[in-house]
């Protein structure tokens, strides 16, 4: 994962699909071979039940150009159980991750990993004389930010949920692969 | 009503409309097999899955009605997973019951279970396990509304044995048929595209009437949107000439004036380079297979693309086109001609045509499709067999074949004048295709001739299920175009590969076809000057209440011509070696 900030001009790569599917067993097998299929890595890939239990939605993450992307959509799109299918613009949407981890902390570097627990407004889940479990829940970005804070501590296991997204409020959800160009006009805040 | 899940099955079918079934069982699925005994679907018995599965096939290319197969679990359901693939690609609608074990035991590796639906879920539009006998009609009504509607394809519908087996509880249900509302509501994500975008219709009409070069390249989504008639009002009306694909062969006319006949890596001269010589094609139907336009970046650089399809995915994927059309085709055909009439009646005017004509005119006087006649003591030529075949035939005769060389010739020198008269394996390309598949198009259309041209080494996947078709008296013609060799894998060693011979050779007499024709049951019947060419086909064709195999002795050397060699584009097609020397290129891939 790059650790940078998106250059202007950089081929966007990395998109955020929001799947809808029927909730049913063999429906995320079907979704997953067809990324696997053309060879596309799927970054993360976050599935729960949504507010109608018949269905469920499937946030995931690919590493992939525009022109591909586009055909996977409609691909995906042919899928019986697929319901919608939309690309979330990172900048119309709110996103979400969360981390735990467990990082070495002996007595003598315990106090400045709670104290970037605290900066990074993280939570304590566990202590033993050498060893803190925590978690954090953020944006993706900060969540990459905290992850590299404490690794310099010794990371001894580490379990990153992957992304989950919403539109903005105000905000559409576009078709798969419209070329999202500007964001909307008013959209709430971005609270938290 | 209460009933058991295997009758439920059986009764599901029938009112599908279901007149025959295609399939073998074995322990998971004989539960189903004991009510086919009660039913009114005629159930024909394969020798080898494959079979069932390209015998479904070939019953609905003949018929336009999706094949149905069964078979049971295990590998009963692997040995039609080909059928499948093969359906899959060609977009034949066809529905495939397999058995599955009982569900408690699904996931322990009991006794022939395999996980069918994982196994096929790529080459299938969709498929089914089904987890309890209520289910059962809902799940076959689904498996039909999506086999036959948007983009046909294979289904299957995976079903355990406890839920069928009268003697498990988990089997006994009512009968409840489905609406039509109930399945559409039962497939919230399914919304096969109908009419096309009427904007686009109209830009398309405008390109139409503005173009120089035009050429209908018209794909086998002609003949599944049942398209032919439409198609033909298109082009008479435009004028525009006409490039049938090896799927759409029979979709217009070989005899019409305005049909150049197939385009691609096989395909004529004057169809392969009036596409790379146009200003506008009108893709209808057609998927910009690579076997049709050779090395992409160089496919038909000036033309601009009319693509319409009524699956969305397919424009796009391999050339952007500059007027989009999702919807059915001949929903589209017909509001395309009413816009262009519209315009036409208004005044509108099309540029002259007549230097475009009279180029095509010089290509088709100076490469028409032909072959160097033998000289005096060598084998048959396989054209030469195929064009006394085709002219001692009724026009309507069904043409079924394998894959390989005698696949192009077939569907090179055939004239084909008839939608759904021509079946094959195109998109697969399976070998083995053309016994089977013959069968089903008999059983589909009894009342016409049905031939299969097939390759001594397809013909040696298959034959098994001419057994079948003594047993069931179903007298196909199988004419095997006996060259001793893989003769396609010969050609592009001799082409490509300097000549290396690896593994292609089968002999001519090993096995002897005739003895083995007359073991299942069909008359045999060995060619091997061309005096016996006629004759042969004469008696065959008189034959009708068995099957019959008429093996052709051809020459092995000879080879497929034009070819535009892989990796090469649609410029640099070779001509036979006899045709070069005028003007043309004849591209590096040499001979
Ligand atoms: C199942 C399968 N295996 C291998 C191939 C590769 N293949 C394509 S054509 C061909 C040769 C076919 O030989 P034959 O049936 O004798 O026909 P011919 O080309 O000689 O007319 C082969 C091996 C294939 N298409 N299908």
């Amino acid at each position: 994962m790059t650790r940078r900030d998106a250059l202007p001009g950089d081929p966007i790569r990395h998109h955020v699909l929001s799947v809808l599917v029927e909730n049913r067993s063999g429906v995320l097998s079907r979704v997953a071979n067809l990324f696997a299929r053309r060879g596309y890595n799927i970054v993360s890939l976050a599935v729960a039940p949504t507010e109608d239990e018949g269905f469920s939605r499937i946030t995931v993450v690919v590493d992939v150009e525009s022109a591909p992307l586009e055909q996977i959509v409609k691909q995906l799109d042919k899928l019986i159980n697929v319901i919608e299918i939309s690309e979330l613009d990172p900048r119309w949407s709110v996103e979400r991750e969360l981390l735990l981890v467990t990082v070495s902390a002996t007595p003598e570097v315990r106090g400045q990993v709670v104290e970037l627990a605290q900066i990074f407004e993280g939570r304590i889940l566990a202590v033993t004389h050498d060893e803190l479990t925590l978690s954090l829940e953020g944006h993706p970005t900060k969540v990459d930010d905290f992850e590299e804070m404490l690794r310099p501590f010794g990371i001894r296991e580490i379990q990153r949920t992957g992304r989950v997204a919403l539109p903005r409020l105000g905000a559409q959800r576009g078709p798969a692969s419209a070329t999202a160009s500007v964001p909307p006009e008013a959209h709430a805040a971005d609270i938290a | 009503m209460d009933m058991n899940g295997g009758q439920a099955l059986i009764r599901a079918l029938e009112m599908e409309g279901t007149e025959v079934m295609f399939g073998l069982p074995g322990g998971a699925i004989l539960p189903v097999y004991d009510p086919v005994l009660d039913s009114t679907i005629r159930h024909i018995l394969v020798r080898h899955e494959q079979g069932a599965g390209h015998m479904a096939e070939g019953y609905a290319h003949a018929t336009g009605r999706p094949g149905v197969a069964m078979v049971t679990s295990g590998p009963g359901a692997t040995n039609i997973v080909t059928p499948l693939a093969d359906a899959y690609m060609d977009s034949i609608p066809m529905v495939c019951i397999t058995g599955q074990v009982p569900r408690a035991a699904i996931g322990t590796d009991a006794f022939q279970e395999c996980d069918i639906t994982g196994i096929t879920q790529a080459v299938t539009k969709h498929n089914f396990l089904v987890t309890s006998a209520d289910e059962i009609p809902l799940v076959i009504r689904q498996a039909f509304h999506l086999a036959t509607t948007g983009r046909p394809g294979p289904v299957l519908v995976d079903i355990p044995k406890d839920i069928v087996d009268p003697t498990n509880p988990a089997s006994a249900t009512g009968w409840d048929w489905p609406t039509d509302a109930e399945v559409e509501a039962s497939l919230p994500g399914y919304h096969p595209a109908t009419t096309g975008d009427p904007e686009a219709i109209e830009r398309a009409a405008e390109l139409i009437l503005a173009a120089e070069r035009p050429v209908l390249y018209v794909g086998g989504g002609i003949l599944k949107a049942r398209a032919a008639e439409a198609l033909r009002e298109l082009a008479e009306l435009t004028q525009i000439r006409v490039v049938t694909t090896l799927m759409a062969r029979g979709a217009f006319p070989d005899g019409h004036d305005l049909c150049l006949g197939m385009p691609g890596m096989h395909g004529n001269y004057t169809a392969v380079t009036s596409m790379q010589r146009s200003d506008l094609l009108i893709a209808l139907g057609a998927r910009f297979d690579d076997r049709v336009t050779g090395k992409v970046a160089g496919f038909a650089p000036e033309a601009k693309i009319i693509h319409a399809d009524i699956d969305a995915a397919e424009l796009g994927k391999v050339r952007r086109p500059d007027v989009p059309i999702h919807g059915d085709c001949r929903l589209i055909i017909e509001d395309l001609v009413a816009a262009l009439r519209r315009r036409l009646s208004a005044g509108a005017t099309t540029p002259d045509r007549g230097p475009w004509n009279s180029q095509i005119s010089g290509w088709q006087e100076r490469y028409p499709l032909a072959y160097e006649p033998p000289a005096e003591g060598d084998q048959l030529k396989p054209q030469m067999v195929l064009e006394h075949l085709r002219d001692s035939v009724p026009e309507d005769t069904i043409l079924a074949s394998g894959v390989g060389q005698h696949q192009m010739w077939a569907s090179q020198y055939w004239r084909f004048q008839h939608p759904y008269t021509w079946i094959n394996s195109g998109g697969l390309g399976t070998m083995g295709f053309s016994v089977p598949a013959a069968i089903g198009a008999k059983v589909g259309r009894p009342d016409r001739m049905v031939w299969a041209v097939d390759g001594d080494g397809c013909f040696q996947m298959t034959a098994q299920e001419l057994v079948t078709a003594s047993a069931e008296r179903i007298p196909v013609k199988v004419a095997i175009l006996n060259n001793a060799y893989l003769g396609m894998v010969r050609q592009w060693q001799e082409m490509f590969y300097e000549e290396r011979y690896s593994e292609v050779y089968l002999s001519p007499d090993l096995p002897d076809y005739v003895k083995w024709a007359e073991s299942m049951g069909c008359v045999g019947i060995r060619v091997e000057s061309p005096e016996e060419i006629q004759p042969a086909i004469d008696k065959a064709n008189d034959i009708d209440d068995r099957p019959v195999v008429v093996e052709f002795r051809t020459d092995s050397r000879e080879k497929v011509f034009p070819m535009v060699a892989a990796g090469t584009t649609n410029d640099e097609i070779q001509v036979p070696p006899f045709q070069a020397g005028h003007g043309v290129q004849t591209g590096e891939g040499g001979h």
